[in-house]
């Protein structure tokens, strides 16, 4: 359906640091073995990691028209009861030392592969699925709200192609993961590759670890991608003055790279005849919308570049028209065939067709040069962007509130350092470690600051530009 | 205060763990070890004791003991 297994039956797909490998032909099989197992078309949760059990397992449910919804298997516990509860999926995709954990759901587990088992689970009733339903994400870094992006057939199929077009993917390469599967820039990594015939490389340790780097060097990697930070880790490890021959591109999205490290990722990649490409996305356009030709990495440097193959992109100003002037600022809007259908926000809206028609509003505010290349210059809506992960800061203000009696809050700041306004300093901690907690990010992005109260105008609005003062 | 002082001092404020809790400290122990926390807690080793520390170190350290380890050996901090 979106890739043919079959045509490169004796590649290697998958491949991991403990030597397990598994060939197209192999996926192929365990494809079919889950299919006899399972039956219908139905919704099964898959909790990633970046393991062979996991991608073999999402691979498998996917090419037999099974709908995945992709979930951290570190999820907490709390968030994800939630998630099952409104979602009542039919099935369980988790790795087999974790099953414990769904005791509620059921206990039939009836396929085992790679350390990874799938579960029945006991709920009688069955939401209806869209036909056109592929998959099911959260907005990359969720606090656990239910809402899920619905990507559709096309949506998956079209951006893969795009990405393997001005990426220029075969089957020779080799990309180790860097980024978790269930983050759609991550996920998009595994797809587009799955559909050229290419081996992943698949590793749960970090770049700040031994073994990624042996793993890497061992297995000659041939890309990998990251987000701002992983480039700030990058530097700190002087990756500048590491030796990889087979490394062949690096791409970067998740959040806008500030210009001197993408400039100085851009003089390393000239300099040792590799690729540096900055690209832009959401999981709302399936992954992928934009990005930088390495060609034009220091020329444009700061820019995320022009549509991919198949999209355009155009700037509305505040009345929706369209802007044909460059670098006037305005809303960022995209059309493809990778818009996604819409959200769901409960079992009922999966059976809900295409809400977009094709056309995104981004909410993200850019401008575009003399030669159409665009750059982010802000944004519209309340979030930062975490260590590459979308956090919605009124969402934060509503979970804080929900947790401690009697609090004031407002969350502002900026990419990778939110600031919290608590109004009672013996809270700071509790808070903090919560946030830390909720979000599954490290708390030092979280800084608490209490203040005697959270400035409002008179209707009661919070006054976040009096707040700016204590980051800016 | 000692080096080890200093040391120990950097585990303590930058992981909000006690004494007794940080000489134990495994990266992946406790959440705020993971990779993010990695890099802060080398920038502020390398803050403290006034060196750069190598790819292979950064990668090498990966306990509390570990990185004693590593400081002393390779950067003449004694200990």
């Amino acid at each position: 359906m979106i890739w043919n297994f079959e045509k490169y039956r004796e590649n290697i797909a998958l491949k991991d640091e403990y030597g397990t490998t598994v060939s197209y032909r192999e996926l192929l099989k365990q494809a079919q073995s889950m299919k006899q197992v399972i039956g219908e078309r139905c919704l099964i949760f898959c909790l990633c990691t970046n393991s062979i059990g996991s991608v073999s397992g999402y691979a498998s449910l996917l090419s037999e028209g099974m709908v995945p919804v992709l979930l951290n298997a570190h999820l907490e516990q709390g968030l994800l009861d939630n998630l099952v509860n409104t979602y009542q999926p039919a099935f369980i995709w988790s790795p087999t030392e974790q099953l414990d954990k769904y005791g509620n759901y059921g206990s039939e587990c009836c396929f085992e592969k790679y350390g990874y088992s799938l579960l029945k689970t006991n709920f009688d009733k069955q939401f209806e699925l869209h036909d056109e339903l592929c998959l099911l994400l959260t907005t990359s870094g969720s606090t656990g709200s239910p809402k899920f992006v619905r990507q559709s057939y096309r949506n998956v199929v079209s951006n893969a192609q795009s990405i393997v077009q001005y990426l220029k993917l075969n089957e020779t390469e080799k990309p180790i993961t860097t980024l978790p599967m269930n983050y759609t820039y991550g996920l998009s990594i595994i797809n587009s590759h799955l559909m050229v015939g290419a081996t992943l490389l698949l590793t749960d340790k970090g770049l700040m670890q031994k073994e990624f780097w042996k793993f890497f060097k061992e297995e000659g990697a041939t890309s990998f991608g990251g987000v701002p930070y992983t480039y700030e880790m990058l530097k700190k490890l002087r990756f500048f003055n590491m030796d990889l021959p087979s490394l062949r591109y690096m791409t970067q999205a998740g959040g806008k790279l500030i210009p001197k490290l993408h400039r100085e990722f851009a003089e390393y990649a000239a300099q040792t005849n590799k690729k540096f490409i900055v690209m832009y996305g959401q999981c709302e356009a399936t992954a992928r919308m934009g990005y930088l030709p390495s060609g034009k990495s220091i020329e444009k440097c700061g820019s995320m570049g022009i549509a991919i193959p198949g999209g355009r992109f155009h700037l509305t100003d505040a009345n929706g028209n369209e802007i044909d002037e460059p670098d006037m600022t305005g809303e960022l809007i995209y059309e493809g065939d990778n818009v996604t259908l819409g959200y769901a926000e409960c079992g009922d809206d999966l059976k809900k067709g295409d809400e977009r028609g094709g056309v995104l509003e981004t909410g993200d505010m850019a401008q575009f040069d003399a030669d159409g290349y665009y750059y982010i210059v802000g944004r519209k809506k309340r979030f930062l962007k975490i260590y590459g992960n979308r956090v919605n800061l009124d969402e934060i203000d509503r979970l804080i509130k929900a947790e401690f009696d009697g609090i004031d809050v407002a969350s502002a700041g900026i990419d990778d350092h939110m600031y919290i306004f608590v109004t009672d300093d013996k809270l700071s901690d509790k808070v903090k470690q919560f946030v830390a907690l909720k979000t599954g990010l490290n708390s030092g992005a979280f800084h608490i600051v209490a203040i005697g109260s959270i400035p409002k105008n008179d209707s009661g609005k919070i006054l976040y530009k009096e707040l700016a003062k204590y980051y800016e | 205060m000692t080096n080890y002082e200093k040391y120990l001092n950097v585990f303590t404020k930058m992981f909000s763990v006690t004494e007794e809790e940080a000489v134990q400290l495994e990266y992946q122990g406790i959440p705020d070890w993971d990779s993010v926390g990695h890099m802060e807690l080398v920038a502020a080793i390398e803050e403290t004791f006034d060196i750069m520390m190598d790819t292979d170190d950064i990668i090498d350290f990966n306990s509390f003991e570990k990185g004693k380890e590593l400081l002393s050996k390779n950067y003449t901090i004694e200990f």
